[in-house]
């Protein structure tokens, strides 16, 4: 296909995808180290009170915003790394590991660090399980009868379609006041436990929701790759001997590798943003995350206020992050293709 | 299959149990949830777990489903997948199912009628009051109507960019195509608040932004034709589908690139040989055969739109609230025990058509994983 044709076809995604994805994230990085402040100035005010005799007066020195039309007048500043080093508090780190400091419990204080945290234990604990899942259920229904596997792909395929925050939200009315399921841990630990009362328990819904919404994705990656391995060489294994954890271990798996790499990739992607939970499981009291943190200093505070700055140096922290994170499994995919080419 | 490569059966049982086990856990807050939503507070919230299920009060108070019901449903339903399996011509089909479901419905009762009351009581208690409350009393079909305008918004939009795009760099072996799809695996990994962090500000001024427009007179006479002065984009629903569409081209070209890859090369170029533009070529020889690709992947621009609660809860006013966020109104009033069941069958209410789709389109979502996976 030639140049000007070829232009002429990609340009309607080029110019949204310049203008909704390119453009914001340049005047992201650009407010990222401006400040927008209200223009103060001082105005001398003298206020009297009623006394004997004579009135008391006291004339003082206030600051006010200027306005204009009802409107107060801003200006933008560029403010260097302050927005980040609010963020960061690079003072309170410090003294958090400080001699005399609390070290880590101090640090998971500021919004940041706990976000941080979060986000990484997060995406790291549930990649094992998403991938393990994600395989034994293809091999078991890849050994049940035919007529059976559209309706089992069917159930498995509502947690992963299901609107992620309707999704958390019908976990947590399992538990939630007096949710069958807090009757029934009541009925076997023989006491109140209380699903939403702390962080840990919280955490834990997090992570097994995430598992349960995403781990049919793995399945159906997996189970269309079972498809294809190649029943030869399994015959051949049969033969030679091979036990069926043989087979798995030296046959099948080897097989599957590149797709647990892309399985592994997206959900890298995809749960170094998690959010959806957090909204359903109402846990910003206990837990944040780096996407919610964002989304928090962008919505307006009680003064109405939107915290855009701070957000967009909160954002380009972010970002920072998945490319740190996805820079690993990238380079090595990377070189394994070099290597083969 | 050889025998040797049959699983013994210890491994077998395990497997059923495993699998059984797992279609449970996927299966029960959606199946409880929506248990929930037709019955009274009382049974919704009795410590019993089968009065959630049967809901004895609901069906005293509102009826419900009776066991002669479910046999009428149940004999409907397997009478017609029979019928239509059978080659006959269709016209005898909707003969057949005509008297057979006559008779399911009116006899059927009558001869049940023998038995007294055992098949026409109220077996499952069902109640319509909260759905009614939540869609009448909420007005809920305006958000239901917001969502319908972006998720088909979106779709459109997103399949006609992308089909466009991706035709052309499935075609093109240049190293420009190639970066170009670098970059938009790169777009992809982005966290979607970083963007809106570059949005809002834009939006909420965007009078100020677009005003040159207006003003200067080389464009001001095209943007005077729409309006006579610059609006403001927060909290309409036009930017939102834009915003959502952008943030899906990356995954629609290269869903759309690798689909069109697999249609041959030849096909056009036989077209082109015949006179025809390039344009021409897939108008006429490309549009035909492209729909299986281009349904799969709209319905995960389906999904996204419809899904999505970051950007429309940010970038939309009350006005134009779409179904997820406005979830979050029921949640605000969660201090009675009816408020809580409405905002449960809100919640079912939004599931319902996500439901459907997976029992039309199962194939379609599968092949679409996949298609990822295998080819990229």
């Amino acid at each position: 296909m030639r140049g000007r044709v070829f232009l002429g076809f990609i340009a309607p995604s080029l110019v949204l995808m310049i203008i909704f994805i390119a453009l914001p994230l340049v005047s992201v990085a650009w407010q990222s180290f401006h400040a927008t402040q209200g223009v103060f100035e001082n105005v001398l005010v003298e206020s009297c009170a009623p006394g004997f005799l004579t009135q008391t007066c006291v004339k003082t020195i206030q600051s006010r915003p200027i306005m204009q039309a009802g409107v107060a007048v801003t200006q933008t500043s560029f403010v260097g790394w302050d927005n980040y080093r609010q963020l960061l508090q690079p003072d309170a780190v410090g003294k958090a590991f400080s001699p005399t400091g609390q070290g880590m419990s101090a640090l998971l204080h500021i919004d940041f660090y706990n976000a941080l945290r979060f986000t990484l234990t997060f995406t790291l604990i549930t990649l094992p399980f998403i991938i393990g899942l994600g395989l034994l259920l293809a091999l078991a229904v890849d050994d049940i009868a035919r007529g059976l596997r559209g309706p089992v792909i069917f159930v498995t395929l509502l947690p992963y379609i299901i609107t992620p925050v309707i999704g958390a939200l019908s976990i947590r009315w399992l538990f939630v006041g007096d949710g069958v399921l807090t009757d029934a841990l009541r009925a076997i630990t023989g006491h109140d436990v209380s699903m939403f009362g702390q962080g840990w328990t919280i955490e834990l819904m997090m992570l097994f929701y995430r598992i349960w919404h995403i781990a049919p994705f793995a399945f159906v990656v997996f189970y269309a790759g079972l498809q294809t391995v190649n029943r030869d060489i399994i015959e051949a294994s049969v033969i030679d001997g091979a036990t069926r954890m043989e087979r798995l271990r030296y046959v099948i798996i080897p097989h599957l590798v590149p797709l647990i790499v892309f399985v592994t990739l997206i959900h890298l992607m995809d749960s170094f943003r998690v959010f959806d939970e957090i909204v359903g499981f109402a846990a910003q009291a206990y837990r944040i995350s780096l996407q919610w943190l964002t989304y928090s200093l962008l919505t307006p505070d009680q003064t109405g206020n939107r915290a855009i700055a701070r957000a967009s140096a909160s954002a380009m922290l972010t970002m920072l992050g998945i490319v740190v994170l996805l820079l690993v499994p990238l380079r090595r995919t990377w070189r394994d293709h070099r290597g083969k080419s | 299959m050889i025998p040797a490569l049959r699983a013994s059966v210890p491994l077998r049982i395990a497997a059923s149990l495993f699998l059984i086990g797992w279609l449970i856990v996927a299966a029960f807050p959606l199946f409880w949830i929506t248990a929930l939503s037709f019955k009274v507070p009382l049974d919704a919230f009795s410590t019993n777990p089968l009065d959630v299920v049967l809901g004895p009060r609901t069906a005293a108070a509102h009826g419900g489903i009776s066991a002669k019901d479910l046999l009428v449903i149940g004999l409907v339903m397997i009478t017609t997948t029979l019928i239509f399996r059978q080659s006959i011509p269709l016209r005898s089909k909707f003969i057949r199912l005509g008297v057979y479901c006559a008779i399911w419905i009116i006899v059927l009762p009558q001869a049940l009628g023998v038995f007294g009351d055992v098949f026409t009581r109220p077996l499952f208690g069902i109640t319509w009051e909260h759905y009614r409350e939540v869609w009448v009393g909420h007005a809920f079909y305006r958000q239901f109507i917001n969502s319908a305008i972006v998720t088909a918004g979106v779709v459109c939009v997103s399949l006609t960019a992308g089909t466009l795009a991706g035709y052309a760099l499935a075609r093109t072996g240049t190293a420009f195509a190639f970066w170009l799809l670098i970059a938009a695996l790169v777009f992809r990994a982005l966290p979607h608040s970083v963007l809106l962090a570059g949005y809002l500000p834009t939006l909420i001024n965007s009078q100020a932004i677009l005003a040159p427009l207006w003003e200067w007179p080389a464009t001001a006479w095209f943007f005077h034709f729409f309006a006579t002065e610059p609006p403001t984009l927060y909290g309409r629903i036009l930017p939102v589908i834009l915003v959502l569409v952008s943030i899906n081209q990356p995954f629609t070209i290269w869903m759309l690139r690798s689909f069109f890859a697999s249609i041959p090369v030849e096909l056009d170029e036989a077209a082109q040989v015949d006179g025809c533009t390039p344009l021409q070529a897939f108008r006429l020889v490309i549009m035909p055969v492209m729909w299986p690709g281009v349904i799969t992947t709209g319905l995960f621009s389906f999904l996204l739109a419809y899904n999505d609660y970051l950007v429309t809860s940010l970038l939309l006013d009350q006005q134009s609230q779409t179904m997820v966020p406005a979830i979050a109104q029921f949640l605000n009033s969660e201090n009675s025990a009816a408020d809580q069941i409405q905002a449960i069958a809100a919640a079912v209410s939004i599931t319902a058509p996500l439901f459907l789709l997976v029992m039309v389109f199962q194939r379609q979502i599968v092949s679409g994983l996949t298609a990822g996976a295998v080819k990229g």
